[in-house]
């Protein structure tokens, strides 16, 4: 199984994640998406593309409307990973870091 | 770009090794897990009680905007050496999860170099992979959705 590095950018960002969230409820239009958000919906388009490159949201032609759903099993293969585990201390350490190369000693 | 942090989770154990080498010395390093101050500003957690010695204890809570704990967790301080070793429990107040046990080795590599060790041991190989998976789950910030039915289900 192999997994493109770019889902966990792809999950990192926050507006990514509130679709997922989103869609994970119903199958939805991109119009219907980007209501939910101030962005504009060329914003929210572009996000999507990203989310269906990555194949964590997956879409089908109804009539005239594509609509997104989510794909559990890719979101399944992404929560199996421990990238998201491995970046949490990634950026604690990168925190820990910075402080203490700016740490001087009181007294 | 090189990952300077190193997780090691293999199949079927109940263990979690993670390695991360600092530009910084030796001594540095081991100030940011000793002193409570610093502690703080890294962990991104109040530092209740940190008694660094032998039977010692600690405890961690954060607070949301309004005043309600998001976060607490306590344990009990077996091993205190400085800038060489750290053994610890570590366990998560009002959540139905086992402690942990941890154990923390400090290294020098160079004057301004060094490296830190932690090796993690669950109750069980699912108390390990849960933990491993939490970090995705509350990525996506899944309140009451379809998206945590899918995470529950991972096994």
């Amino acid at each position: 199984m192999e997994i493109r590095r770019d889902v966990f950018q792809a999950i990192a960002d926050p507006t990514r994640r509130a679709i997922l969230n989103l869609v994970a409820i119903q199958a939805m239009t991109p119009g219907t998406i980007a209501d939910n958000f101030d962005s504009s919906r060329q914003t929210i388009s572009k996000h999507i593309k990203i989310l269906t490159e990555c194949e964590l949201l997956d879409q089908q032609q109804n009539g005239r409307e594509i609509y997104y759903y989510i794909n559990p099993k890719k979101i399944k293969e992404v929560a199996d990973f421990i990238e998201p585990f491995r970046q949490m201390w990634e950026e604690r350490f990168n925190k820990l870091e910075s402080i203490m190369k700016n740490y001087k000693p009181k007294k | 770009m090189e990952k300077k942090t190193k997780i090691s989770a293999q199949e079927g154990q109940q263990e979690i090794l993670i390695t991360r080498e600092f530009d910084l010395p030796l001594e540095l390093l081991f100030k940011a897990y000793a002193e409570a101050e610093i502690v703080e500003q890294w962990m991104g957690t109040k530092v209740l009680k940190l008694e660094n010695k032998k039977s010692g204890s600690w405890q961690f809570e954060t607070k949301d905007q309004n005043g309600n704990i998001i976060f607490s967790a306590n344990g009990v301080i077996h091993d205190f050496v400085p800038e060489k070793r750290i053994v610890r429990t570590f366990e998560m107040d009002n959540v139905n999860f086992a402690p942990q046990l941890e154990f923390l080795e400090f290294e020098k590599l160079t004057d301004d170099k060094s490296k830190l060790t932690i090796q993690t041991i669950y109750k069980s190989v699912e108390h390990r992979d849960f933990q491993l998976k939490l970090p995705f789950a509350q990525g996506l910030n899944m309140a009451h959705n379809r998206l945590e039915e899918i995470v529950k289900q991972l096994k």
